[in-house]
């Protein structure tokens, strides 16, 4: 069923303004999605109404605010398809998530020798951490080859597998460069045949496509709360109840512990063992009604709103003289990175911010992608629920005009 | 419809003419020979990146001032401009000169008449992000003064 774009439009009052004279079009989704009012006013009735601490005290607003905080933790569950709330663990982004999975599991399990694989398309977020642990524990990484359309080399990963000792493997279900979906659910039986866990990056992907973790069949899945509509300093970690138990906890102190006694202490069960303090429990809330938003949209439509939108896009910026696309058409998530011939990412940038349009420019963090692709930066437009048609063409129309200003001759 | 007209605000601030004239024809792109100052340096934040090497005549006084990179156009303007401007000044007043432009993208109050047309940059100081792009060419420059001060006439 198509979105009714001009009604969830109305849900969003940063989309309202007017920047520099035009009407805002908001395309760097992928880096944070703007809120509709209904999530920003579930902190407003949060503070106002029911502001207290969970898990503890038997007062009206710690039950209140308790029911609610688990109460989203069972939403995001359902989102994703997780056979229990109990484990889904909130953390404060996607970053948390995969130094959990790295502190908890990887730097107690790996050896000298033993492997990581991970690869060049990886957001520095799932790349850095394994560094990390490859440095403490003297295990190795390595990385997948990408063949040059920027797409993981599948006979590669193969090889890698079959040099043996792989313990873990790390990559992200979408590209947050390349917008690209990686073949997930195949990748994780192969890694698992091979006797390694799988941590999968899917911040560019829970935001965007119906998921199912079963079907995936990961150990650990990552994801982020402020691309999908929620708060900022809000993301989960999902695992696999065995492997939750298993690993030890990043954070200790309150609430992550069953008994303390001057001797030690035995932790909570999962997920309290990882939510060590007080949590951020307005923000989680708000993420829960985020959830609501897009559950009531249809995770389905969601993705084929933005695959139409991306499909457009990709039909429009492909017809301006000069510009590269990087990536496969297909399949992929809704964004789209490409250049400009002879004008840098960030002059780009500046002429689409005078027309009111905005997109990220930059290395998306993921440098080593960059280097692959032998560009020092991309600009990226990235879409979402209330995106248009018409404003791309709208960014069709001013990089016309960016052309036209810093005299781009073919 | 007239750029003037779709741009209402930003872009006549940041991209004065002679800043997009230096950005569509850089002056003294290239290498020198037997450099004093060599040096690279490369802006993680955008992936820019700049050598500025730098020639001493027989008088002392800075011969040339070459540069290459790459970069959007107010990193790759600015080094052009400063390309030109530094030559014959003698290593310590192009240290002062370098100083005078770092002031006048702090917004320091002062007199910057003596920097010319690199004024044309002032535009830059009120987009914060794109003061790393206009002075990329100028740390690299002072880095390279500096590490020639130190002794190592030959630069890496």
């Amino acid at each position: 069923m198509a979105l009714d774009v001009a009604r969830i439009r109305q849900d969003f009052p940063i989309l309202q303004q007017q920047i520099n004279g035009h009407p805002l079009v908001y395309l760097d989704n992928a880096a944070t999605t703007q809120k509709p009012r209904q999530v920003i006013q579930a902190l407003v009735d949060y503070y106002e109404q029911y502001n207290a601490n969970v898990h503890r005290g038997i007062h009206a607003l710690a039950e209140r605010a308790t029911e609610a905080y688990e109460g989203a933790r069972a939403k995001v569950a359902r989102l994703i398809g997780s056979p229990s709330p109990d484990q889904v663990v909130f953390t404060r982004n996607g970053t948390e998530g995969l130094n959990m999975v790295a502190y908890g599991w990887a730097r107690r399990r790996l050896k000298p020798g033993d492997v990581i694989i991970c690869s060049a398309l990886e957001h520095h977020s799932n790349l850095v951490p394994w560094q990390q642990t490859a440095r403490e524990t003297g295990a190795v990484v390595k990385y997948i080859d990408l063949l040059p359309d920027g797409t993981l080399n599948q006979e590669s990963y193969d090889r890698l597998l079959d040099e043996g000792n792989v313990k873990l493997v790390a990559f992200s279900v979408a590209s947050n460069v390349l917008g690209t979906i990686n073949p997930v659910t195949e990748m994780v039986a192969k890694a698992h045949r091979a006797g390694a866990k799988v941590v999968l990056d899917a911040v560019q992907a829970v935001p965007h496509m119906p998921v199912d973790v079963k079907e995936w069949d990961a150990d650990w899945i990552v994801a982020s709360g402020h691309k999908m509509l929620g708060p900022t300093g809000t993301g989960f970690l999902w695992g696999k109840m065995d492997l939750l138990e298993e690993m030890e906890p990043t954070y200790f102190g309150g609430s992550m512990i069953s008994e303390v006694h001057l001797s030690g202490a035995k932790w909570a069960k999962v997920p309290a063992k990882f939510e060590a303090g007080t949590p951020n429990i307005a923000d989680v809330i708000a993420l829960g009604v985020a959830v609501d938003y897009l559950t009531e949209l249809g995770m389905e439509n969601v993705h084929e709103h933005e695959k139409a939108l991306t499909e457009y896009a990709w039909e429009r910026l492909s017809s301006v003289e000069g510009v590269r696309l990087f990536g496969p058409r297909e399949p992929r998530t809704g964004l789209i990175s490409f250049d400009v011939d002879g004008i840098h990412p960030h002059d780009l940038s500046a002429v689409l911010n005078a027309e009111g349009i905005a997109i990220r420019v930059g290395h998306h963090c993921a440098q080593p992608l960059m280097e692959f692709l032998d560009v020092p930066a991309t600009n990226r437009a990235s879409f979402y629920i209330y995106n248009t048609p018409q404003e791309i063409d709208r960014l069709v129309e001013a990089l016309y005009h960016a052309k036209e200003f810093f005299g781009y001759v073919a | 419809m007239s750029l003037e007209a779709q741009h209402p605000v930003n872009l006549n601030a940041l991209y004065q003419e002679v800043i997009l004239d230096h950005f569509k024809r850089p002056r003294n792109k290239g290498t020198v020979e037997n450099p004093v100052v060599k040096k690279h340096l490369h802006n993680p934040t955008c992936g820019d990146d700049v050598e500025v090497q730098v020639s001493i005549g027989p008088d002392g006084r800075i011969d040339q001032v070459k540069w290459q990179g790459r970069g959007c156009s107010i990193s790759m303007a600015s080094a052009s401009m400063m390309s030109q401007a530094l030559r014959g000044k003698t290593l310590e007043e192009a240290k002062a000169f370098i100083q005078s432009f770092f002031a006048m993208m702090k917004s320091e109050p002062g007199d910057y008449r003596s920097l010319g047309e690199i004024q044309a940059l002032q535009g830059v100081s009120k987009f914060p992000v794109r003061i790393k792009c206009a002075t990329l060419a100028w740390h690299c420059l002072e880095e390279g003064l500096k590490e020639q001060g130190g002794g190592s006439a030959s630069g890496s």
